[in-house]
């Protein structure tokens, strides 16, 4: 009976995915099995459904319950400056190359709450970049986008903002970048001048031309195998003659389908350099 | 007691990790034919060297994970720190860094209830020495499913705390000394 039990949820997580993609064109359907069970599970008990077939009923009918359960599936998890290392060899590295173009488009694939997005426009600043570059910050979930475009975060994150920032080889100090009061701190919204914010999905959108740098981290994580090689066709398709991919930490191309269009460029920070074309 | 048709072993630990670790990784053969998933809880800002330690004292293979790993029989796969591990489906391993279960990413619930899903009752868990509780739960769901559940001798731990949550959500596990335990892998694998 048990059995019978667990593929009734692989049965009703299936088809509340694809009621999502037709209903809303979200398309979670490629997304790691895992993860997603229990993301589903855990909106189930604490939105208070019994099966997630109610829940998906629900999701039909209801609007309202697009951007509750986009909550659950999207996961928002980042930092500034999150691992350092990845941000000192972009710095040390990457940047000398970088130097050489008269302009300069970077792409943050999945920015999320813009965490990311800030830490690149800083260090772009830092390195005299910033005037020749457009960054492109893009993410399926609105509510996400919304935040990255404000630029504000709580207090107690800043900390740790801050150390990172340091580690990551800053020639600056952070707080040159934010006000802060009410709890909150508020990045400089110049910061955004040369920021372009779209809701861009990696899953049924198409290719972004010409980059110099795509970086897309702790994001393809939450892809199955099918839907990695997707995306990184599309950053392939995506990169300038010679740019560069930066992923996770624990990300590696070795298992992808096109592992062979990239060289291994800081090969300990995860960062690739798109060969031939 | 022996499952009649393993299909991998999950192993969660804590404090006192290494000591229990130490009596039964180095003690499996190379033709150890079952794969190994392990979370130990470490700090996050660390880089863990367990693999590498393990890896110069064990005869099975010794991975640190990496999204999306391939997983191959007689191969001991540990957690990296800041991401929980999880089995996809039974070829393949992910990572994702969704938020800490009971303050612990690796978390060892998120794995056990993984491998409840993909292996059912071709899961073996075994929870050893802890401080908290997590584990618990996941060992519970690979009861539920009619997996094998081993819980370190609250006794003989290091810490008590996790091998007792452990036998309080599973009463009906077994319960073995390190060494019993590490006779009892090489039986099934």
């Amino acid at each position: 009976m048990i059995e019978t039990f667990e593929k009734v949820e692989d049965i009703e997580i299936r088809l509340l995915l694809e009621a999502l993609y037709l209903r809303y064109h979200y398309d979670f359907r490629n997304y790691a099995t895992g993860s997603i069970k229990r993301r589903l599970r855990q909106a189930r008990e604490q939105l208070g459904f019994a099966t997630i077939s109610a829940m998906q009923e629900r999701a039909l009918h209801d609007e309202t319950m697009l951007p509750r359960l986009l909550g659950y599936l999207t996961v928002q998890v980042s930092e500034m400056f999150r691992d350092p290392g990845y941000f000192r060899a972009i710095r040390e590295i990457v940047v000398p190359h970088l130097r050489t173009y008269p302009s300069l488009k970077i792409w943050i694939a999945g920015c999320s709450a813009g965490e990311e997005l800030y830490s690149l426009v800083i260090l772009f600043r830092e390195e005299g970049l910033e005037d020749r570059t457009i960054f492109y910050a893009t993410d399926i979930n609105q509510d996400a986008l919304q935040i990255a475009e404000a630029g504000v975060y709580d207090v107690d994150r800043i900390q740790l903002f801050t150390e990172n920032h340091r580690k990551s080889g800053g020639r600056s100090s952070l707080s040159d970048y934010y006000s802060a009061g009410y709890g909150r701190v508020s990045f400089d919204r110049t910061l955004r001048d040369r920021v372009v914010f779209s809701d861009h999905s990696l899953v049924t959108d198409a290719v972004f031309g010409e980059m110099n740098l795509i970086s897309c981290r702790n994001v393809m994580i939450y892809f199955d195998k099918a839907l990695q090689d997707r995306a990184v066709g599309l950053f392939r398709d995506s990169l300038a003659r010679k740019g560069f991919l930066g992923i996770g930490a624990k990300e590696s191309l070795r298992f992808s389908a096109h592992a062979d269009d990239f060289s291994e460029f800081v090969r300990q920070e995860k960062i690739y350099q798109r060969i031939g074309k | 007691m022996i499952p009649a048709d393993p299909k991998a072993v999950v192993i969660g630990a804590s404090a006192g990790a290494l000591e229990a670790l130490t009596s039964i990784l180095p003690t499996l053969s190379k033709d150890f034919r079952l794969p190994i998933m392990i979370v130990v809880h470490i700090p996050p800002d660390k880089r863990s060297v367990l693999a590498e330690l393990f890896r110069a004292k064990s005869s099975v293979e010794v991975i640190e994970v990496e999204d999306k790993e391939p997983i191959r029989p007689g191969t001991a796969y540990f957690a990296p720190p800041d991401y929980h591990l999880l089995i996809e489906d039974q070829e393949t391993l992910g990572l994702t860094n969704e938020e800490p279960v009971l303050f612990s990413r690796p978390s060892i619930d998120v794995l056990f209830e993984s491998a409840a899903d993909v292996y059912g009752a071709g899961a073996v868990a075994v929870l050893l020495t802890g401080a908290n509780h997590d584990g618990a739960k996941g060992a519970s769901a690979i009861a539920r499913v009619g997996g094998h559940v081993i819980i370190q001798d609250p006794r003989s731990a290091f810490a008590s705390a996790m091998p007792e949550a452990g036998l309080a959500s599973c009463p009906d596990a077994t319960v073995l000394s390190l060494d019993g335990i590490s006779e009892y892998l090489r039986r099934i694998g």
